[in-house]
C-alpha cells in the first residue's frame, strides 16, 4: 500500500529532535516510524505518523520546512531471508530504491517503508508477486 | 631615496597651481567625451568653464561604481581604442567587472607612481623585487611590475601562489622584498615555519602589501614574523591600480601622489567636504589619466588626510589606513564582494529566497567565507542528494559570478533575523 509520509527539514542543533515529537504528542500524534537522514549541517526526519495531514499542519504553524512524500509499505515475515526476498524481486524488477527503512509491530511480520525511484513501478512489482507476500489487510495503523 | 623630489616636496601652493591646470584639462575631456558625465554637469548647471582651479574640484558631480558598470565595457573611455594599450578589470557589483584602459602615457604614469612608491618603501635600484601579487586582469602584478622595472630594481615575476617555489626562490636568488597581500604574507610566514625554513636567513628586508584591509596589529605580527619592515600600498583600478599612495618608511600615513589622484575627504550622508584632519569617504579625481579619467569617484573607503610635511621630507598629502567602508563591500581573499551580489544569485535562481546571511571567518590566515540560506517550503525536498545538489548549485552559481568560493549551510526557514529596517546581512568575525 501506499502511504504519507512526513519529512522534516532539521538543522544540526541541539533539542531540535525533541521539539518535533514534543509538537507532535501534544497534538495527539502517534509516531509509528521514524528515520533520521544527517549530513554535517543538517538532518532530514522522517517519520510514519497516525495522522500525516494534521503532523504537517501542525509542523508546519511552527515554522518547520515540512513535505509529505508517498511511500510503499510492504509486509514481510519476521524471519531470516525475507527482506532479501523482497529485495531481489524489486532489482530483478528495475525498481531503484531512495532509501528505505523498517519497523516491527507483530511478533510474526515486519514492515518495510520504500521510498523508489517510480512509485508505480514498484507497486506493480510488488502487485506481480503478490503471492509471494502476506501483505497487510485493511487500514494499516490500527 | 626620493624619486621625484621636485614634486613629492613641492610647496602646498605648488602643488594647487599643478593640480590646478591639470583639473581644468582633466575636465574639458570629460565633458566633451562622456555624455553620462556631460549630462551631470549640465543637471547642476556647471560648465566646462567655470572650474578655475583646485578649489572649484568640490561644485562637480561625483562619479559612482554603477556610472561604470552602466557604461560597461568601454563607455568612460575618453580616447579611441587604437590609443588603449591596455584592459584591466576588477569585479563589479552585479557580476559585471569595472573595466579600465590604459593609453601608452597612462602606463608610464603608472610606472612613475608605483616608482614612486617603492622608493618610500626605501627599495633602491639593487634590490630584487618578487611580485607575488597575481599577474592578470588584476592590477596588482602587473603595477608592481612595471614600477619596479621603472625604478631599475630585478624584478621577480612570480605571481600568486604556489608558496613552496615562492620560499625557494627567495633562498635561491636572494629576494630583499616582497609585493602580495598582507594576509598572504602571513601564509608565507607559517609555511617557513613549517618547512623549516629561518626568516632571518633570508635577504628579504621589507614587504609592501595592499588590495585588502589590514590592521597595525597585522603590521606588527607581519614584522615579527617575517622579521622585515610592512609597507602599506592603496590603490584601486579605477584610479589607477596600486600606488595611487603609499606608506614611507615612517608608516605615519600613505603619501598620496595628488599630482595625479586629488584626494577629498566627504561625509558620506551629506556629501559635503569634512575639514582637514576628519574622518570620512575618500573621494579621487584623476588629473592626469588619458584612458579613463574620472572626476571625485566614490572609493567608499573611510580615512582622514594629513597635510603636514613628513619626517621624511615629502609633501605629499598623507591618508591614514582605511577605517572600514562606507557601504558593505566585503573584500575577502583580494576579491570585492557586496552582499547584494550574492543576493541576486539567490534571486535569480528559482528554488531560493532572498533571506541569508554571509558570515566572515579567518581561518588561519585565510578567509572563509560562509553563506546561510533559509529552506524555503518550494525547494525542500524529501531527499539528501536533492538538498546537496542545490547547495552545489548556490556555490557554483557564486563561484561563477563572484569568481569566489563559498561555503553554503542550508538553515531552517524563518531562522535568520529578519529587521525592520535594513536586514544585517553580513558578521564579519575577522580580526584585521
Amino acid at each position: 500500500m501506499i502511504i504519507k509520509q512526513v519529512s522534516v527539514f532539521l538543522e544540526n542543533k541541539s533539542g531540535r529532535l525533541n521539539e518535533v515529537t514534543q509538537i507532535l504528542g501534544d497534538s495527539g500524534i502517534n509516531i509509528s516510524a521514524f528515520t533520521i537522514a544527517d549530513t554535517s549541517d543538517f538532518g532530514i526526519l522522517r517519520l510514519i505518523v497516525s495522522n500525516p495531514d494534521k503532523a504537517c499542519e501542525i509542523l508546519k504553524q511552527n515554522r518547520f520546512s515540512v513535505k509529505t512524500t508517498d511511500v510503499v509499505l510492504a509486509k514481510t515475515s519476521n524471519q531470516p531471508g525475507s527482506l532479501s526476498k523482497l529485495l531481489k524481486i524489486l532489482s530483478e524488477g528495475g525498481s531503484f530504491i531512495e532509501y528505505m527503512y523498517a519497523f516491527s509491530m507483530e511478533q510474526d511480520s515486519a514492515t518495510i517503508v520504500i521510498r523508489p525511484a517510480s512509485i508505480q513501478k514498484c507497486v506493480e512489482i510488488l502487485q506481480n508477486h503478490k503471492n509471494d507476500f502476506l501483505f497487510h489487510e485493511g487500514d494499516f495503523l490500527l | 631615496m626620493i624619486w621625484n623630489e621636485k614634486i613629492e616636496c613641492a610647496s602646498r601652493d605648488e602643488m594647487a597651481a599643478i593640480q590646478s591646470e591639470r583639473l581644468i584639462t582633466t575636465v574639458k575631456r570629460i565633458y566633451h567625451n562622456i555624455p553620462s558625465y556631460r549630462a551631470k554637469m549640465q543637471e547642476k548647471g556647471i560648465l566646462p568653464g567655470d572650474i578655475k582651479s583646485v578649489e572649484n574640484l568640490k561644485d562637480l558631480p561625483f562619479t559612482n561604481k554603477t556610472d561604470l558598470r552602466d557604461n560597461y565595457p568601454f563607455g568612460m573611455f575618453t580616447v579611441p581604442m587604437s590609443e588603449i594599450v591596455r584592459l584591466h578589470a576588477s569585479s563589479g557589483t552585479t557580476g559585471k567587472p569595472t573595466v579600465v584602459g590604459y593609453t601608452r602615457n597612462d602606463l608610464q604614469m603608472w610606472a612613475e607612481v608605483v616608482t614612486r612608491s617603492l622608493c618610500m618603501a626605501g627599495i633602491h635600484k639593487n634590490d630584487i623585487v618578487q611580485v607575488a601579487y597575481g599577474y592578470g586582469l588584476f592590477t596588482g602584478g602587473l603595477g608592481l611590475h612595471y614600477g619596479t622595472e621603472n625604478l631599475g630594481a630585478t624584478v621577480i615575476p612570480i605571481s600568486g601562489g604556489n608558496t613552496k617555489k615562492q620560499i625557494q626562490l627567495m633562498q635561491d636568488f636572494g629576494s630583499t622584498a616582497i609585493a602580495c597581500t598582507p594576509s598572504y604574507a602571513l601564509y608565507l610566514a607559517e609555511a617557513m615555519q613549517e618547512i623549516g625554513v629561518d626568516p632571518e636567513s633570508l635577504k628579504l628586508r621589507v614587504g609592501i602589501f595592499g588590495a585588502e584591509p589590514w590592521s597595525e596589529n597585522m603590521r606588527k605580527e607581519i614584522e615579527a614574523k617575517l622579521k622585515i619592515k610592512a609597507i602599506d600600498i592603496y590603490g584601486l583600478s579605477e584610479i589607477v591600480g596600486p600606488g595611487v599612495s603609499c606608506e614611507c618608511v615612517h608608516q605615519k600615513g600613505m603619501h598620496v601622489n595628488e599630482d595625479h589622484f586629488i584626494p577629498e575627504i566627504i561625509d558620506p550622508e551629506t556629501l559635503q567636504p569634512v575639514d582637514p584632519g576628519v574622518i570620512g569617504e575618500l573621494v579621487f579625481s584623476t588629473i592626469t589619466k588619458e584612458g579613463i579619467p574620472i572626476i571625485r569617484y566614490r572609493t567608499r573607503d573611510l580615512t582622514r588626510l594629513i597635510y603636514d610635511t613628513c619626517k621624511c621630507g615629502r609633501t605629499l598629502v598623507r591618508m591614514e589606513k582605511c577605517m572600514g567602508r562606507s557601504d558593505d563591500m566585503l573584500i575577502i581573499r583580494g576579491v570585492n564582494v557586496f552582499p547584494s551580489q550574492i543576493e541576486s544569485v539567490l534571486l535569480e535562481m528559482s528554488e531560493t529566497e532572498p533571506h541569508y546571511l554571509l558570515i566572515v571567518e579567518r581561518e588561519g590566515t585565510l578567509d572563509i567565507l560562509k553563506l546561510m540560506v533559509e529552506v524555503q517550503e518550494q525547494f525542500f525536498s524529501d531527499e539528501i542528494k536533492e538538498l546537496e545538489a542545490l547547495r552545489k548549485k548556490i556555490r557554483n552559481n557564486i563561484q561563477s559570478t563572484l569568481g569566489i568560493s563559498v561555503d553554503v549551510k542550508l538553515v531552517e526557514p524563518k531562522t535568520i533575523e529578519r529587521t525592520a529596517g535594513k536586514a544585517k546581512r553580513v558578521i564579519d568575525n575577522r580580526k584585521i
